[in-house]
């Protein structure tokens, strides 16, 4: 055999080797995509003859035809509105903080290691600190405001860490030529990394409000109920100045526990109403996920170099 | 969609839910329940009516379970705290520390049900000390047969279903067999959500477990309840309604309580709530697959209200094995 001949016999068998390794991923991938769809399916059917315009809009019942998740899932709204503007700008602030500010100290790497840490703590360890913190010491009882903090710790370590990798990717030859025209500091954050690295930042926040939107075990741990049959106070006042934020103090409940309640009840009627609950759950989960990659998208357009 | 687009969408969802919001202001009433997962869809069913009667007023019930319950209760977080078992001494003296004194009401009755597989026929009854023999910790990776417990039920597997370690039912079972609350063997397939244990016996030939009776209820078609006998010779008893207000189910049989707290009953809503659920409660607690107490019950209890008979009856007495008869007329105490 020619060295020509065994050069090619041998490129043959890497390229069988991919087309190998490729099936393999594509049949994992298929299996996946196999589960996914299975389960999405079946509480679909599950659900289907609870999806209707009722249950959106009624409270909770006895009776498993008239139960409705309207409280559930403005709660869920409530929760995500408070824990996002706790999260997002205490996040991005400390990630520009430690990408663009910090000199490498002590206490920059020891405030990085509990970062990373903090990531991986179990997340009823934050609900108990929510209920000393906030609910007794600060005194905010059992209230909306209450579990947005907590979630907003929660994900806190996350945002962090999405924010520092996505300003991370911005060319440090942008930044040099922000300086060289004779900006500071601030403008150049401001004014060229932020807007660079809005992509990445959302993301991030995304993944966040996505972990957030599905605890239950720190929300309950807070005092979350599971019955209650009025909405918090409408955002909206009559009077000057005509916005009220009165319905952070309400009591509150969320999608995750009332479709834990309906799957632990003995009635087995209940199950449709836990599906659409928790189809509802996966639904605004993946239009949250859909607003942002739709955001994205645009930023990037947007993006002239 | 622009900004602009979804500000609008924004504020039309806002308008139209108003009318079912809140009042504005943060003392708006509220009265707050917490307590035991058992006698959540009573407590759920209750508010429910009572809502729709005093449409201004409004009740929140958590799910805490009867341990967080009281722990909250005795803080004076919440008005009401739902029970599946009696105060216990350290949560009396949390509330008396915190110098609050509190109303015990019994609202239904419940029992645990113990439960095979209905080809499991050969085990016709049980005694307690059969089940303690089961479930006893010293029983763990010994007790393994249905022979070694009695060779008349054959040489095969025990597979053990049980609450866990969370819930009351756990508490009280194990207090009941074991004589120790909380004492129990630990390898046996444990399950907060009952509905798991109910599944997981009615597919298992070799299986016995244990829960409420409402879980029990919706799956009768599927299970076996097993005949209780309180020691050998004495007659089995099957949990059903009649057996378990006479007491003849006792000790399994337990009555679910709520604690109200003295000071809240003097707001005119938690009083219109508590009274509303003495005298509506029977029915709704057989709505919802909880035993009710006999009508005359619920009267004696309400004129424990009037007489401010505060504290519990369960002070220097074991929590179990109670008949109706005694819920109403032992002596209470803080």
């Amino acid at each position: 055999m020619t060295d020509r001949a065994r050069l090619k016999a041998r490129i043959q068998r890497a390229k069988q080797l991919e087309r190998g390794f490729l099936l393999v991923a594509w049949l994992l991938l298929a299996l996946l995509a196999a589960v996914f769809a299975g389960l999405f399916v079946s509480m679909l059917q599950t659900a289907w003859p609870r999806l209707q315009p009722d249950f959106f809009l009624s409270f909770a019942s006895r009776r498993a035809a008239q139960a409705g998740i309207l409280a559930a899932w403005v709660g869920t709204l409530v929760l995500m509105s408070i824990t996002a503007a706790v999260a997002v700008p205490l996040g991005v602030a400390a990630g520009v903080y430690l990408e663009e500010y910090a000199r490498q100290s002590r206490l920059t790497t020891l405030i990085e290691v509990n970062i990373a840490n903090l990531a991986g703590v179990p997340s009823i360890v934050y609900g108990l600190l929510g209920l000393g913190l906030f609910a007794r010491l600060l005194g905010f009882g059992a209230s909306a405001l209450t579990a947005g903090l907590t979630l907003g710790l929660l994900i806190l370590p996350i945002v962090v860490v999405a924010t520092r990798e996505a300003i991370r990717t911005v060319p440090n030859a942008i930044r040099e030529a922000s300086y060289a025209v004779g900006a500071t500091r601030w403008q150049t954050v401001w004014q060229q990394t932020l807007p660079a690295a809005r992509a990445g930042i959302l993301t991030g926040i995304i993944i966040g409000l996505s972990r957030a939107i599905g605890e239950t075990a720190p929300i309950v741990t807070i005092g979350a109920v599971t019955f209650i049959a009025f909405l918090p106070p409408s955002p909206l006042s009559p009077n000057f100045p005509f916005i009220s934020f009165d319905w952070v103090w309400s009591p509150f409940t969320a999608l995750p526990i009332v479709t834990f309640d309906w799957t632990s009840r003995p009635n087995a009627d209940f199950r449709a109403n836990a599906a659409a609950a928790a189809l509802t759950l996966t639904l605004m989960t993946a239009a949250m996920n859909g607003a942002a990659s739709w955001l994205r998208y645009r930023l990037r357009r947007r993006q002239r170099w | 969609m622009s900004l602009h687009t979804a500000l609008v969408i924004g504020l039309a969802l806002v308008a139209a839910l108003a009318p079912r919001c809140a009042p504005a202001g943060r003392g708006y009433p509220v009265i707050r329940v917490d307590g035991s997962s058992t006698a959540y869809p009573l407590a759920e069913a209750v508010a429910e009516e009572f809502q729709l009667r005093h449409p201004g007023i409004r009740v929140t019930i958590g799910v805490s379970g009867t341990g967080g319950g009281l722990k909250k209760f005795c803080r004076g977080e919440t008005d009401i705290a739902t029970a599946s078992r009696p105060i216990a001494a350290s949560e009396r003296e949390a509330c008396r520390k915190a110098g609050l004194a509190y109303y015990e009401l019994p609202i239904a009755m419940d029992a645990i049900v113990v439960v095979t597989h209905p080809r499991n026929a050969q085990v016709a009854a049980l005694t307690l000390d059969e089940l303690r023999r089961m479930w006893s910790p010293e029983a763990q990776g010994v007790v393994r047969r249905w022979s070694q417990v009695n060779p008349a039920w054959g040489d095969r597997p025990l597979n053990l279903y049980g609450a866990g370690t969370d819930s009351g039912t756990f508490d009280y079972f194990t207090e009941v067999v074991n004589g120790k609350a909380r004492a129990s063997r630990g390898d046996y397939m444990a399950s907060e959500d009952d509905n798991v244990l109910a599944q997981g016996i009615a597919g298992d030939p070799n299986a016995l477990g244990y829960f409420g009776f409402d879980i029990y209820y919706e799956n009768r078609d599927k299970l076996r309840a097993v005949p209780i006998a309180r020691a050998a010779g004495q007659p089995p008893v099957m949990p059903t309604v009649e057996t378990i207000l006479s007491g003849d189910y006792a000790p399994l049989a337990r009555p679910l309580l709520i604690y109200v707290n003295a000071q809240a009953l003097a707001r005119s809503e938690v009083a219109d709530f508590v009274r509303f659920w003495l005298e509506q409660g029977g029915p709704l607690a057989a709505e919802v697959r909880c035993v009710p107490l006999p009508p005359e019950a619920y009267a004696a209890i309400r004129g424990r209200l009037d007489n401010r008979r505060v504290g519990t009856i369960f002070h220097g007495r074991p929590a179990v094995a109670i008949s109706v008869n005694e819920l109403l007329t032992l002596p209470a105490a803080l």
